[in-house]
């Protein structure tokens, strides 16, 4: 009978194409609306991802990434002293105020590494060399950097600007993922990065460290807290701690998990009354099968094929559209746009309720019909 | 869950297909209940065409339902083919419907979707009989019902006559021994509805197999063989069609 429930599918196209619609339209708003956030997400915690370490060791009552409570100096010492650990260097982070040829100031996130090891740097430098940060009054900017600071035109390599007037020198472009607050990252040495600052009691913003082969990142972790009194974590743990915080802080899950929900609304809405519709409008015909000799079983499974088959053709759809958004509307990173398999799996077993149900509503009314109905004129 | 199994009927073994024994059966409840079956017997017998009239509201259709086995009755026996149905479980009853029993309805009931020859052999999907030789059976049906040019139409662009033929042809299909049709030609002109009830008159003769039709037609009473009057959920009469009341 499967293709019986597929000629019923498909020969009623006003309802086919409304089923269609609204599980593509479902699917869709959920997965870009999903990849939108956990693109919010990501960028929340760029903080730590554009920083290359395993462990990071904080003030004990930090909160997030970007909310830096310094250290003191002696930190960088004690974290070294802990077995297992392979190295272990400082880092500055604070943000700070650029001010351009224009006369123009601009916020940057200021990142100070460790001047001789440069350990934390960005996985790829686009233009000039990370090491050349060794040379006086220089810095590496992001590709983020280079647009809010005038564009590829104005910030090149060479190009001279100030940071807290003080004079600092471009000799890089890297690639980073961009920040929540959208403020480019500035790389600079550790000590450089001090003399940018105003001057503070404290000024070293993290530890960063490694284990050394053999030991995990967790148990390093977790063994720098035990010994230091100092907070520590691993990088993804302390990801995960920002976003539970921006999540906590923010109205962004509340706006997104609304639009989220509003789209499996939709989906069930429209899935279920046009299903139902499409039962009630064919009930002389299921209770003629039904006399015939089709079983209630037989019925449900046409139904079931019916709805799960429009399903996989609306996900399939709703994917696409959604992921045709992403690469055009959402290129470049103008907006943060990050779709994951989970996101992607997230949204077929919601798909799969919405069939689930649409079909559940259709299968008890004819459960419930009596064959009798083929023989009332 | 218990299953019931239904063996397969002897044939020749009765001249009786159907054989009803006091059967009743009422609608609604306290004072708004109504008997629509009040003691009914009934014997069909293989090779028959049995007309079942009477005025509206006298019970046929109900009695009809009753005996395709699509509504239980209160009170009563019912055998088909030797077969004591009233106590078969709600599965079995689809199965028993589905290897022995077809219908013809009023409003023909097609799949609006399905083109004729799919509608014909829909019983066989039914029976799980592969896509390819369902529909060749139904085209060979439908083509000695005169329906050969007509096999991939949608009801939607056939005449009323050609959709109750493809009925007929799907209540052919599955070789039925009892065919039920409900007032087959009260949507058809008196010419078509005459070629109809031919055509049903021509498989209720084949041997072990028996058809009832219920009518108000009673431009069709010639085709029967038999024809049983109801009246306020009860038998009036039976008369043998050329012969005297009983």
């Amino acid at each position: 009978m499967n293709f019986v429930a597929l000629k019923m599918l498909f020969g009623d196209r006003a309802k086919y194409l409304m089923l269609l619609a609204g599980l593509t339209f479902s699917t869709m708003l959920i997965v870009q609306q999903g990849s939108i956030f956990w693109g919010l997400m990501m960028y929340s915690q760029s903080g730590i991802s554009n920083i290359n370490a395993p462990v990071w060791v904080t003030d004990p009552n930090i909160n997030q990434v970007d909310e830096v409570k310094p250290l003191a100096d002696t930190a960088v010492t004690v974290v070294r002293s802990v077995p297992g650990v392979e190295w272990a260097v400082p880092l500055y982070k604070g943000v700070q105020r650029a001010r351009l040829a224009d006369g123009n100031y601009q916020q940057i996130s200021l990142v100070g590494l460790d001047t001789a090891t440069l350990l934390g740097r960005p996985h790829t430098v686009f233009e000039g060399a990370i090491e050349e940060l060794r040379s006086p009054d220089t810095v590496v900017l992001d590709q983020w950097a280079v647009e809010r600071l005038g564009g590829p035109d104005v910030i090149k390599l060479g190009t001279v600007f100030e940071i807290n007037d003080r004079k600092a020198r471009v000799v890089g472009i890297a690639d980073t993922q961009k920040s929540f607050q959208n403020i480019p990252f500035v790389y600079t040495t550790y000590e450089r990065a001090l003399s940018y600052s105003p001057p503070e009691r404290r000024k070293l913003s993290y530890v960063i460290a490694k284990p050394i082969p053999g030991v995990s990142p967790e148990s390093l972790a977790r063994r720098i807290e035990a010994e230091t009194a100092l907070g520590a974590y691993t990088d993804e743990e302390f990801s995960w701690k920002t976003i539970r915080w921006v999540l906590k802080n923010t109205g962004i899950g509340v706006n997104f998990g609304t639009t989220v929900l509003l789209g499996f609304i939709v989906g069930m809405a429209i899935s279920g009354q046009t299903f139902y519709l499409f039962t009630v409008e064919n009930l002389k015909q299921f209770g003629a099968l039904k006399a015939i000799g089709a079983s209630t079983g037989m019925l449900a499974r046409m139904i079931l094929l019916q709805s799960f088959l429009v399903g996989f053709i609306g996900y399939g759809m709703g994917v696409g559209l959604a992921t045709i958004f992403g690469l055009t509307a959402a290129s470049n990173e103008q907006l943060p746009f990050v779709e994951t398999w989970p996101l992607l799996g997230g949204v077929f077993v919601a798909l799969l309720g919405i069939c689930s149900l649409s079909s559940a509503i259709s299968i008890r009314k004819l459960a419930k019909l009596e064959p009798a109905i083929v023989f009332r004129g | 869950m218990m299953t019931q199994t239904i063996p397969k009927p002897p044939d020749g073994i009765s001249t009786s297909l159907v054989t009803a024994r006091g059967l009743t059966k009422s609608f609604g409840e306290g004072n708004a209940r109504i008997s629509v079956l009040k003691g009914v017997d009934l014997d069909v017998f293989m090779g028959e065409v049995l007309l079942l009239v009477g005025p509206s509201g006298s019970g046929k259709t109900t009695l009809l339902s009753v005996i395709a086995g699509i509504l239980d009755a209160d009170e009563g026996e019912l055998s088909i083919l030797e077969q004591s149905i009233t106590n078969f479980s709600a599965a079995a009853k689809t199965q028993f419907r589905r290897d022995y029993l077809s219908f013809v309805f009023q409003q023909y009931n097609l799949l609006p979707t399905l083109t004729a020859a799919e509608n014909a052999a829909v019983p066989l999907f039914i029976r799980g009989v592969p896509k390819k030789m369902a529909l060749e059976t139904a085209a060979e049906i439908l083509a000695e019902l005169g329906m050969g040019e007509r096999l991939q139409s949608l009801p939607s662009k056939l005449s009323g006559g050609e959709q109750q033929r493809v009925a007929i042809a799907r209540a052919l299909v599955g070789d039925p021994r009892l065919l039920l049709c409900d007032e087959p030609t009260a949507s058809l002109d008196g010419e078509t509805g005459h070629k109809v009830v031919e055509q049903l008159q021509h498989i209720g003769k084949r041997s072990n197999r028996a058809v009832i039709i219920v009518t108000h037609d009673s431009r069709i009473f010639e085709f029967g063989d038999r024809i049983v009057h109801m009246e306020d959920g009860q038998i009036d009469q039976v008369q043998h069609v050329n012969g005297e009341p009983t």
